[in-house]
């Protein structure tokens, strides 16, 4: 297939291997080797993609991570959001879409909104927030500023995977510089990771027609390569972008070309000794009128699709330019057969070595581009002299332009080195290092072969993370070059209509730049954050440099006082997939099990997620039941006769030493050292601010052994506690802690006949009251299986809380279940559990204890001790309440209407009115024993109003219900002491 | 994401530990202090632009909580905590 704009020879393309590609729904031709950018301009595509706000028909500017435009919408297999075509490998088949037009990128509706644009200035967003409404125009803005789709189903092809990777040296870059750093690091037996984010290495030389030592300059990069690839401690990864600088040398690299095809894109997290910056420097746009028209390019992208993919995207071409770089491209333009008409050159004088390479092309120097004609093309430019302000018209298809090098200091910048502006180079580089790094090349503001390969002997000259340090011998001579420049932050544009743009990604023009100054927005930050200059996908790679010049020359102030704005990460976007590698859908968080997981969902259990990601069934409906009748048959199964919960998530603790018996006095609000073993104590802990933290029982097993029991989803918060106060607070104690959680788990049989059960299934423990009273434990058998069982009660009712190892937990339960089949039996569920809890008051964490309460606003202060002199929490809870001011309090509400129920959460307000509020529901539940609704709330002085009414607002309605103590079944405990 | 340096796992990342909080005054007899010492004690942590020591829990891995002193501005660890065997 031939292409349109192809040359017959020559680029690293490979001509054998035609692919064929979409774009828009048509079918194209490219080459191996191309990306989707050089194939579209060696097809002749010119307009790819319109702008984001003002609609504007845009094409390729640059041709690799600088470009601001080109963004597109990869679909089928490879589908994925917002891609730069310069970035995108081209694949056969590959099919691709325009994004933010419609209908189509030649006929644009959005184009429209150019025509309105003075009503979208610098701003806009922080106007509109503050005035009229932002619900005004934000149906519109989300229609106008969208990017491409998010693909609607996951990768078919593949998936994501991470990877760490330590080394001694982390090479970023495979230009001249990296490459030569790659091979003083490899040659010293360092171990060394090399990556760089072109589909090939060679940096610069891939474009640039340079000698090494009398060879071109890519015969050099070969045999670097060469030697690279049969060194063991060298890996070298292409299309890898490193994309974040963290901190202790830690940096992110993103593979998008994995030799396993099964893997989409890798990410490393790459932990170096050393990190050798060697990231290059992107061309700076130049600013004058329409300078973003399709057909206005960098003059270095030209170049490279020209001499690297061998596409000729011009036939008449005009350079614009403030600096030396373009002339030396002269003699290769001219190869490619491409008519360069005239050098527009802003500055006085350039030197007769730079003007020597451009014979036979007419140089304009001390001029400037006044404008560009051409919508969707350009056609003709405008030349102005800056002497004597002539104009003249330049017909042409291409424009090139250069306003310098901004060295890539990104890496460096987020790994919080510093930046300085540099005059020479007109732009910033790299001053102080923080972690350990070093920049080299062009990254440092180094321009030209001989010196970057110089400065990179000498900055890594003695540079040891191994055995030998590292040197270079030999010699590299290589082709003269100079590099000079006179900075050209915008040219004058006083009273100029046409749009001059200093970030085309986000269309941010000289007018909003000088809107942000008039209105104050001086400091670069402000600027960035009022214009959003520099914002979005490409950062400002092209344009950031010339906003900083613009302020500063608007100020009379230097760069360096504007200084720059935050370089933060990621350098390049990055897929999302590449970020969370396999930790997607249930890896993410993975839930925890008990042994009878697969029993509840046999049996028709709805499981729940239930605190610190334990999954709990929360219901074993039957056909034909609604949620609410199935909630009240497992609750009267255990207020009537007897119900089974698996009680395993319940954080559990085994202490072990002398001074246990003072730690647990000084962790709980009780004294538990007077414990006898075999006995334990409900008990509460605070934090040291006087709030409650956690409930839950200890129990002593024998003078220097106990054990607790925290609530299921804040164990680890409790065991972290406990550790955090030994450690620091209390080293001298003797006091080991073994999380013992996974290490026993328990079904709670529960109700009243709950012993005559226990007897049922057959155990050696004398079970009657009176030897097995509440509030102790046994050890001995149950079922012919070890077992611990403890006499405490979560739901009011008599209860054995039966603890075995988790391998006897699934026989144990199914024996449970079985035997007490002719009791009625039923396995209880979260929900019935809560209902049963909230029956009785008893506190739940997230609901009654929310971190704001203490003992007293339970009526707890009971468990307070009043002989310990100190615990923790204590002196807070007493400043706290020495205060005297009214405090939220645990009441009981029943409503009005018996049928009514209250949402948890729902607002109190006095005589419901809207006014603020004076407390809050917790709770509220059906309840078996009442046959009634029943609730908790936390209210205002809630003690003293016991018999009041309290008034839950709604939005259509107040519900109103009577004060009364917090508890609604067996208010003396009696059952569960039976 | 920080390297840590456990006393008893040496290098690890970040991810594995829970930070604890700068390390502020020590916990003082709350029956010798005035409730505005107290209150001091409570609230008052260091929060200083650079060298910070500072509590980490080695959550995910052994189980210790050591402190380390920490540069807020440039993350480097000024001190670690002496090897454990
Ligand atoms: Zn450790």
């Amino acid at each position: 297939m031939k292409n349109l704009n192809r040359l017959e020879s020559g680029g690293r393309i490979d001509r054998s291997k035609s692919l064929s590609f979409s774009f828009n729904g048509k079918l194209y031709y490219g080459y191996e080797g191309d990306t989707l950018a050089s194939a579209m301009l060696a097809n002749g595509l010119h307009v790819i993609a319109r702008s984001f706000k003002y609609h504007r028909p845009r094409g390729i500017i640059g041709s690799g991570v600088e470009d601001p435009t080109s963004l597109i919408e990869l679909l089928g297999e490879e589908a994925s959001g917002n891609n730069l075509c310069t970035n995108v490998k081209l694949k056969e088949g590959l099919k691709a879409k325009s994004i933010n037009c419609w209908p189509s990128v030649d006929f644009d509706v959005g184009a429209v909104v150019q025509y309105f644009a003075k009503f979208i200035p610098a701003g806009f967003y922080y106007k509109t927030f503050k005035w009229p409404t932002w619900h005004l125009f934000e149906p519109f803005i989300r229609i106008a500023a969208g990017l491409a789709s998010a693909p609607k189903e996951p990768p078919k092809k593949g998936h994501f995977e991470s990877r760490n990777a330590h080394t001694d040296f982390l090479i970023i870059g495979a230009g001249p510089a990296g490459l030569l750093a790659t091979l003083m690091a490899a040659r010293s037996g360092a171990k060394v990771f090399l990556v760089d984010q072109n589909t090939e290495a060679g940096g610069s030389l891939l474009s640039l027609n340079l000698n090494i030592n009398q060879k071109p300059a890519m015969a050099w990069v070969e045999s670097t390569l060469k030697e690279i690839a049969n060194m063991s401690n060298v890996t070298h990864l292409q299309n890898s972008t490193a994309w974040a600088y963290r901190e202790h040398n830690l940096v992110i690299v993103n593979e998008r070309e994995v030799e396993n095809v099964s893997i989409i894109e890798r990410s490393w997290r790459v932990r170096a000794k050393n990190i050798i910056i060697a990231t290059g420097a992107i061309e700076r746009s130049l600013v004058f009128p329409n300078n973003d028209r399709p057909g206005v390019m960098l003059a270095s992208a030209v170049l490279t699709f020209v001499n690297r993919y061998s596409v000729k995207p011009s036939d008449n071409m005009v350079l614009f330019t403030n600096n030396d770089s373009v002339y030396s491209y002269i003699e290769d333009l001219k190869t490619a057969g491409i008519n360069v008409l005239a050098i527009v050159d802003s500055r006085k004088h350039i030197a007769s070595t730079v003007l020597a390479n451009a014979q036979n092309v007419r140089v304009i120097l001390n001029s400037i581009i006044r404008n560009v004609n051409g919508y969707k093309k350009v056609n003709s430019v405008v030349v102005q002299s800056l002497v004597d302000k002539e104009l003249e018209t330049i017909s042409c298809d291409l424009l090139a332009h250069s306003g310098g090098w901004n060295p890539m200091v990104h890496l460096h910048s987020q790994s919080r080195g510093t930046v300085k502006f540099n005059d020479r180079i007109a732009s910033f580089v790299p001053d102080q290092s923080i972690q350990n790094s070093i920049s080299i090349g062009a990254c440092n503001g180094t321009f030209t072969l001989n010196e970057i390969f110089n400065e990179t002997k000498s900055l890594l000259c003695g540079v040891s993370a191994h055995s030998k340090p590292l040197v270079y011998e030999g010699k590299l001579e290589c082709s003269k070059q100079s590099y000079s420049i006179e900075a050209l932050w915008s040219i004058d544009l006083s009273k100029e209509k046409n749009k001059a743009f200093f970030d085309i990604q986000n269309d941010v023009t000289h007018d909003d730049i000088q809107l942000a100054l008039t209105e104050g927005y001086s400091n670069i930050e402000h600027v960035k954050r009022y214009t959003t200059g520099g914002m979005g996908f490409d950062q400002g790679k092209t344009g950031n440099v010339n906003i900083i010049g613009m302020v500063a020359k608007e100020q009379g102030i230097g760069l360096d006082d504007v200084g720059t704005t935050t370089f933060r990460s990621p350098f390049v976007p990055v897929s999302f997939g590449s970020i969370s590698g396999v930790r997607e859908g249930s890896v993410v968080l993975p839930f925890r099990h008990t042994p009878i997981t697969k029993w509840n969902l046999e049996n028709g259990a709805f499981m729940y997620e239930a605190g610190a990601r334990w999954r709990r069934p929360g219901y074993f409906p039957i056909e034909g039941e609604s949620f609410q009748e199935t909630v009240n048959r497992e609750c009267h199964a255990v207020r009537t006769s007897v119900g089974v919960y698996d009680g395993s998530p319940l954080g559990k603790f085994e202490l072990k030493g002398e001074n246990v018996g003072e730690f647990l006095d000084l962790i709980y609000t009780n004294i538990i050292s007077s414990l006898e073993p075999g006995n334990g104590r409900y008990g509460l802990m605070l934090t040291d601010d006087g709030l409650i933290f956690d409930d839950g029982v200890a129990f002593r097993i024998d003078k220097h052994r106990w054990f607790i029991s925290t609530s299921s989803g804040h164990s680890d918060a409790v065991y972290q506690h406990m550790l955090k106060i030994l450690a620091f607070d209390h080293p001298e104690w003797d006091v080991k802690i073994t999380n013992i959680t996974n290490q026993w788990n328990n079904a709670t049989i529960c109700g009243p006949l709950a012993r005559k059960l226990l007897k049922k299934l057959g155990t050696d423990i004398d079970c009657d009251n009176g030897s097995f009273p509440f509030m102790t434990f046994r050890e001995g058998h149950i079922a012919d299986i070890p077992a611990r069982i403890i006499r405490v009660s979560f739901t009011g009712e008599l209860s054995f809380e039966i603890n075995v190892s988790p391998r006897n937990m699934l026989a144990l339960w199914e024996r449970i279940i079985e035997d007490g089949a002719e009791f009625g039996i039923l396995p209880v569920g979260s929900e019935a559990s809560h209902v049963l809890r909230v029956e009785k008051g008893f506190l739940s964490l997230g609901h009654e204890v929310d971190g704001t309460v203490d003992p007293y606003d339970l009526g707890m202060a009971w468990l307070m001790s009043k002989k310990k002199i100190d615990y923790i929490g204590k002196r807070s809870v007493h400043l706290r309440r020495s205060l005297g001011r009214s405090r939220r309090e645990l009441v009981g509400l029943l409503p009005n209407n018996p049928n009514d129920a209250i949402p948890e959460g729902a607002p109190i307000t006095p005589d419901g009115k809207k006014v603020a509020t004076e407390g809050f529901t917790t709770a509220c539940v059906w309840s078996v024993v009442n046959e009634r609704w029943v609730g908790l709330a936390l209210l205002e002085n809630g003690h003293i109003r016991h018999g009041e009414e309290a008034c839950v607002r709604m939005k259509d309605k107040i519900i109103r219900a009577k004060i009364t103590k917090p508890v609604f079944h067996d208010s003396d405990g009696i059952l569960l002491r039976s | 994401m920080l390297l840590i340096h456990c006393p008893f796992c040496k290098n690890r990342n970040e991810t594995e530990f829970v930070y604890g909080g700068p390390v502020g005054a020590n916990r003082p007899d709350p029956n010798l202090v005035s409730d505005e010492e107290w209150v001091d004690y409570l609230t008052m942590v260091p929060n200083p632009m650079g060298p910070v020591y500072e509590r980490w829990w080695h959550a995910r891995g052994c189980d210790k909580w050591f402190i380390i002193c920490r540069d807020t501005v440039t993350h480097e660890i000024l001190e670690n905590p002496s090897e454990e065997p």
